[in-house]
């Protein structure tokens, strides 16, 4: 592994008597989404808010892009950009005047400033229109407006607070399709979701925190490893769903877990299609027929389940 | 725009990684020019700021200056205007002053402190820029009472040069209060709390003083907080200088009073601005 270009020891933090943060370690790689899953309360913020320099920890150490973040937060703010959970963007100012603010505030001179906002509202699909004010914008493009903010001095790392939360479908996925661009273009991108399907689908990889510890870490691949090769998912009609938790549970050794619809059963699969046609015979032999029976790739749900013995609850958007 | 995407990442940096005193000059300019724009952006903010006080003006004069006149002292020159404007400057710059904290419990609430603090930026400049913001919106706001006033009838009884020494009294007492609003903003945090926290206070502040009238005929316990508070030492102080010595309460000499109205100006600006700022870096605990 590559020097990593955040790197985080033992970061504890207390406000007040709640640790918020108990412990947290990790090595991010250059050039990687690195996600951080977790509920809501978990943490997630805290350690952004550390490692963005807005917060000093109670102990432990930061780096992030080769300078420490308690030691010298002025040289880590040059080289970091921080999208929170809201878009920091002022309604009374046009698009473009939001950008060149935050480069002004990064140091660039005037003509810098206008050309590199014309540069980032161009990247960020803005740019017709950068010359009328926010307050006319929908939330998804004030959010990229927010992303464009944070890009404007060109940070080696950029942070990325809950970007999708609060924003509708097509605004998810514009601001998805914008943190893979920034990923090419060589941004190492650190984001914290509550969405499980985020996680997944963005990061290369995955930590997922709880209770302000990082409970297990590594690719969504390898985490769902983790939990079985295989879930068997048995779907059947609602009176029989109880009759066949029980038979199910006989077979694989535990408890059948509920899927979040509730009319299906999931279980791990350790045998695969062994797993499978045991449960298919002896739900036969019971006289249940499944409405549907597959053999699935976990999910993260299952690695969530499998690590914090909860199903993390989704906010809704 | 035509200008090709450059890479994000990898290209060497031109920005700064050190903070000097030109650039926290530099950064409070930038901020406070964004703090003014959303005064004159936001068409209610302005409404208020100006429809408010003139229409106290104009009601106070008509209102209750016939039964006031004969009460003035000489140098008013027969006229509750004369008067008034002085007051009404202060006036202006008391309930004003809590658009400071609004300003910045906003800005907590909406992230924006977060983002500015996340930027290689001179942390004195939110401040700084806010204060200095709120220092022109004051000047605009407390020159528009003097232009109004003026159309009604209101003129200064001495030299410019004491009239625009009064000015840049109200500015400076003005700026004060700015100073303890941050403070207050930065503890409050939401707005909502703000409107109860910065604006109930200044209410009996204004009306308990010699801002309207003078505080001769109030009950002693109230006289002897009235006389003392720095609204009245600032307001008597502007009085002398624009109306002539005659103004001030029996006793008082103009050098003395100007230089007890700087001194309530130092303090609390002092005092204000150390809370402001401990508030400040709070935030990051």
């Amino acid at each position: 592994m590559s020097d990593p270009i955040v790197h985080v020891r033992d970061v504890v933090h207390d406000f007040g008597r709640v640790r918020a943060l108990d412990g947290v370690s990790l090595d991010v790689e250059p050039g990687v989404v690195y996600g951080l899953l977790g509920p809501n309360g978990a943490g997630k913020t805290t350690l952004i808010r550390v490692l963005a320099t807005l917060l000093r920890p109670t102990s432990g150490s930061a780096h992030v892009a080769g300078v420490d973040v308690l030691a010298d937060p002025t040289a880590a703010r040059a080289r970091i950009g921080l999208a929170g959970q809201f878009a920091a963007v002022d309604a009374y100012l046009t698009g473009r005047e939001n950008v060149e603010m935050v480069g002004r505030l990064y140091g660039l001179r005037g003509s810098q400033a206008r050309e590199r906002a014309g540069e980032v509202l161009e990247a960020i699909g803005l740019a017709d229109d950068a010359d009328r004010r926010v307050s006319t914008y929908s939330g998804g493009m004030r959010r990229r407006l927010d992303l464009a903010a944070s890009l404007v001095g060109r940070p080696q790392v950029m942070f990325l607070d809950e970007p999708t939360t609060g924003i509708d479908p097509r605004s998810r996925m514009e601001v998805w399709e914008l943190v893979v661009d920034l990923v090419e273009r060589g941004t190492t991108v650190l984001l914290t979701t509550q969405y499980l399907e985020e996680a997944d689908r963005l990061a290369d990889r995955i930590a997922v925190i709880d209770h302000g510890r990082i409970v297990t870490e590594g690719t969504a691949d390898e985490l769902k490893e983790r939990v079985a090769s295989a879930v068997l998912e048995v779907r059947t009609a609602p009176d029989d769903l109880e009759r066949a938790r029980t038979l199910l549970a006989g077979i694989v050794g535990e408890e059948p877990s509920t899927d979040p619809s509730g009319s299906a059963l999931r279980m791990p699969a350790r045998d695969g299609t062994g797993t499978l046609v045991a449960a298919v015979r002896a739900l036969d032999g019971a006289g249940i027929a499944p409405e549907d029976v597959t053999l699935q790739r976990p999910s993260l749900d299952d690695v969530f389940l499998a690590v914090t013995g909860d199903v993390p609850t989704e906010v809704s958007a | 725009m035509s200008a090709p995407t450059t890479d994000h990442a990898h290209t060497v940096s031109v920005l700064r990684t050190r903070t000097t005193p030109a650039t926290a000059v530099r950064d409070a300019l930038v901020i406070g020019r964004r703090n003014l724009l959303r005064n004159v952006r936001l068409p209610q903010l302005l409404v208020f700021a100006t429809v408010q006080p003139v229409m106290f003006l104009v009601l106070f004069a008509y209102v209750f200056g016939g039964a006031i006149e004969g009460t003035l002292p000489p140098a008013a020159a027969g006229e509750y205007l004369n008067w008034l404007v002085p007051g009404l400057m202060i006036q202006v710059a008391a309930f004003g002053a809590g658009q400071t904290a609004l300003g910045l419990a906003e800005d907590l609430q909406n992230g924006v402190i977060d983002r500015f603090r996340s930027l290689p930026m001179a942390r004195s400049a939110v401040l700084a820029g806010r204060t200095g913001a709120d220092l022109v919106r004051n000047a605009f706001v407390i020159g528009l009472m003097v232009v109004v006033g003026s159309a009604l009838g209101f003129r200064y009884q001495t030299t410019l040069l004491r009239f625009l020494a009064a000015f840049a009294l109200a500015l400076l007492f003005a700026h004060s209060l700015s100073w303890v609003m941050a403070a207050v903003g930065l503890r409050v945090r939401t707005p909502e709390a703000v409107q109860s926290a910065a604006f109930i206070p200044v209410f009996p502040l204004v009306f308990a003083s010699s801002v309207f009238l003078p505080t001769a005929t109030m009950p002693d316990w109230l006289r002897v907080f009235a006389d003392n508070q720095p609204l009245t030492v600032v307001t008597n102080a502007m009085r002398g200088l624009m109306l002539g010595p005659g103004a001030l309460p029996p006793g008082q000499d103009l050098v003395t009073e100007v230089a007890r109205s700087l001194a309530w100006v130092a303090v609390i600006t002092a005092i204000a601005a150390t809370g402001a700022i401990r508030a400040y870096r709070r935030i990051a605990a």
